[in-house]
């Protein structure tokens, strides 16, 4: 048995210690917005944020988030209440089929927090390692700029939530 | 090299074992002389000195040369420019001369040395700011003695000492194809040196010292392809620039050439008889590398060895496979350690590593296992680590670097890639994984200051993480 600190809630999970956390998360937790891709941190869908860092869930294993703060799409807003980086999805219609999304705002979430400011070139070099199949890239730019704007005003910023 | 400057070598020099030549004579000579002794040796002293300055002021002077106007593109004869930008390939050029997201050959690049840092210059064809207003003869010059064209010295970041070695035909069309691009108003950022080392005509004392003119020489036992690489690889290609050791003033070690280097946060590492390689390099394995920045038995190119191969592409196969086939000559015979690719693979798997280090076994299975066991082949799965250099090596840094920033894709290529695990991986937790991958795979002692080496692998990655954020695009070199 070992705690799971996810967005704000500690979990007791009996798991394996080298169970991959993006595992735990979709089976155990039942949080789904993770997506399982490809299983080898090669495309981005399983993003998830750990002490305000993008990581790939798929490639780590739980000894290595021991302690430490694992925030899902689920932790940043709700259907009710989406957070500003939701929000700014689906103003620009940022996604076709969805499976990679929730690792791009995920991604977009790390980066605005850590820079309030990213210029073009910066999302996209942060954005590297991820892919997206239907072509969805420049919406999804564009929705990372508009989630940019919309933190900059105070009260929409639910960042508070990410740990 | 000339008597003159052997012996000053000898006198102010630490010879390359780092002992240093200790004057045993007696120094009581000039006390116990009589006082005419003393004028002549005073006297002899002086015209010593003075001989001394003349000659330090012979070779820091250097003309100016005069400018002229841009000469227009097509004055150049298109299969010369062609011909020339396959040699600035090979050169690296851009590497330094051009920032990312900058002007190509605009120059600007920090590069850290030990004594500071210094600042690639402007090599387009821009008159004011560039090479624009330089005749072929002051380019020449440039390659050759590290002279600019109004007369100042350059540093040897610049590596000249390498350009020596190139062809009057091969400057010529490295001329060419500069004097063809597009010009750039730029000019770099001021050199970051202190006091004396700002001081541009010391360079001259620095080129008595260590420069050395065609010191290439064919050698007809060897064949052409063999003589090819030759020239390539001590001349414009400056292989030795990282992958040979530098001495205290900067200059490469001549005798303990290619036993590896630094560049950047990077080990470069050693391509002769001391490689640390756990499977000998052949000519044909280089060839892949080079070709393709990756080699089933060795693994994959990246940091600053990751631009190299990247440039390389446009070259034609001749000459990649020259430089293989010379570099895989310099490598020599197999230290007694050298393994067949099966033979390392084999012996990895019977250790007990796993019981010294629960901690780095547990992350290894977790994290790396699934792709570097995964039986897949480069450059779908990762390389077996038994065969990994990085884990063999005497230098941590390049296994640091590469868990934590991992394996970028490259645009257009099949290549390998890695996720970096910066996010995700505490220091602690990073130590325990290097100290299990060195002793299982690497079948060798713990590297020392292991801690410490992360600490700095850290903050190099978290400085240019912030660096891409503080800027439109990263300007750091070896990002991998």
């Amino acid at each position: 048995m070992m705690t799971l600190k996810v967005n704000g809630r500690d979990h007791q999970v009996d798991a394996d210690p080298d169970t991959p956390l993006l595992y735990v998360l979709r089976n155990d937790l039942a949080l789904n917005a993770a997506k399982f891709g490809c299983g080898l941190g090669q495309c981005g869908s399983c993003t998830v944020i750990v002490d305000g860092k993008a990581v790939l869930s798929c490639v780590t294993p739980l000894l290595l988030v021991e302690g430490k703060q694992v925030t899902t799409l689920e932790g940043l807003g709700t259907v009710a209440a989406p957070a500003p980086i939701q929000r700014a999805f689906m103003e620009e219609q940022a996604a076709q089929c969805g499976y990679c999304t929730a690792g791009m705002m995920m991604r977009a979430q790390a980066l605005l927090m850590r820079n309030p400011k990213p210029s073009d070139a910066r999302i996209r070099a942060e954005f590297e390692p991820h892919l997206c199949r239907c072509g969805t890239h420049m919406r999804i730019l564009h929705a990372v700029h508009r989630a940019a704007r919309l933190m900059d005003t105070a009260d929409a910023a639910s960042d508070k939530s990410v740990r | 090299m000339s008597w003159g400057q052997q012996a000053v070598i000898e006198l102010f020099w630490p010879n390359d074992t780092g002992t240093k030549r200790v004057n045993t004579r007696p120094n009581n000579k000039l006390n116990s002389g009589m006082p005419g002794q003393l004028r002549i040796i005073t006297g002899i002293a002086a015209i010593v000195l003075f001989a001394g300055a003349t000659a330090a002021f012979a070779a820091a002077w250097q003309p100016q040369i005069a400018a002229m106007a841009p000469p227009r593109p097509d004055t150049f004869d298109p299969d010369i420019v062609k011909r020339g930008r396959d040699l600035a390939a090979i050169g690296n050029c851009n590497t330094c001369h051009t920032v990312h997201g900058g002007g190509n050959y605009a120059g600007g690049l920090p590069v850290p040395t030990p004594f500071g840092t210094i600042f690639s210059s402007n090599i387009t064809p821009d008159a004011e700011t560039g090479i624009g207003s330089w005749p072929e003869e002051a380019f020449v010059r440039a390659m050759r003695a590290g002279v600019s064209r109004d007369g100042r010295h350059l540093y040897p970041t610049f590596p000249y000492d390498h350009f020596t070695n190139v062809s009057d035909a091969d400057d010529r069309a490295l001329y060419a194809f500069l004097m063809t691009r597009q010009p750039v108003h730029a000019s770099p950022p001021a050199n970051q040196l202190t006091f004396p080392l700002n001081y541009r005509p010391l360079i001259a004392g620095w080129k008595l010292l260590y420069l050395r003119s065609g010191d290439v020489s064919a050698d007809a036992a060897k064949g052409a392809e063999w003589n090819r690489g030759a020239y390539l690889v001590e001349g414009l290609a400056h292989c030795g620039a990282c992958h040979t050791p530098r001495n205290a003033l900067g200059a490469e070690r001549v005798n303990a050439q290619f036993s590896g280097g630094d560049v950047d946060n990077w080990h470069a590492y050693a391509l002769n008889d001391t490689s640390h390689a756990p499977v000998r390099w052949s000519a044909d394995a280089l060839y892949a590398y080079l070709r393709h920045g990756w080699q089933a038995d060795h693994g994959t190119a990246r940091g600053p060895m990751a631009e190299v191969v990247g440039n390389l592409a446009t070259v034609a196969d001749s000459d990649v496979r020259a430089i293989a086939v010379y570099m895989a000559d310099v490598s020599a015979a197999p230290a007694p350690d050298r393994k067949s690719p099966t033979d390392a693979v084999a012996q990895s798997a019977s250790t007990d590593a796993t019981q010294a280090n629960a901690a780095g076994a547990a992350i290894y299975a977790a994290a790396c296992a699934s792709c570097h066991e995964g039986g897949r082949a480069l450059p779908y799965g990762g390389v077996n680590l038994a065969l990994s250099t990085a884990i063999a090596g005497p230098d941590p840094r390049n296994l640091l670097n590469i868990v934590l920033s991992g394996v970028g894709a490259v645009a257009g290529e099949r290549s390998p890639i890695m996720p970096g695990f910066a996010a995700s991986i505490d220091d602690a937790q990073m130590v325990a994984l290097a100290n299990y991958l060195r002793s299982k795979f690497g079948k060798r002692q713990p590297w020392n200051d292991l801690d410490k080496a992360v600490r700095d692998a850290r903050a190099v990655q978290a400085t240019s993480l912030a660096a891409g954020d503080a800027t439109a695009e990263s300007s750091q070199r070896g990002k991998p």
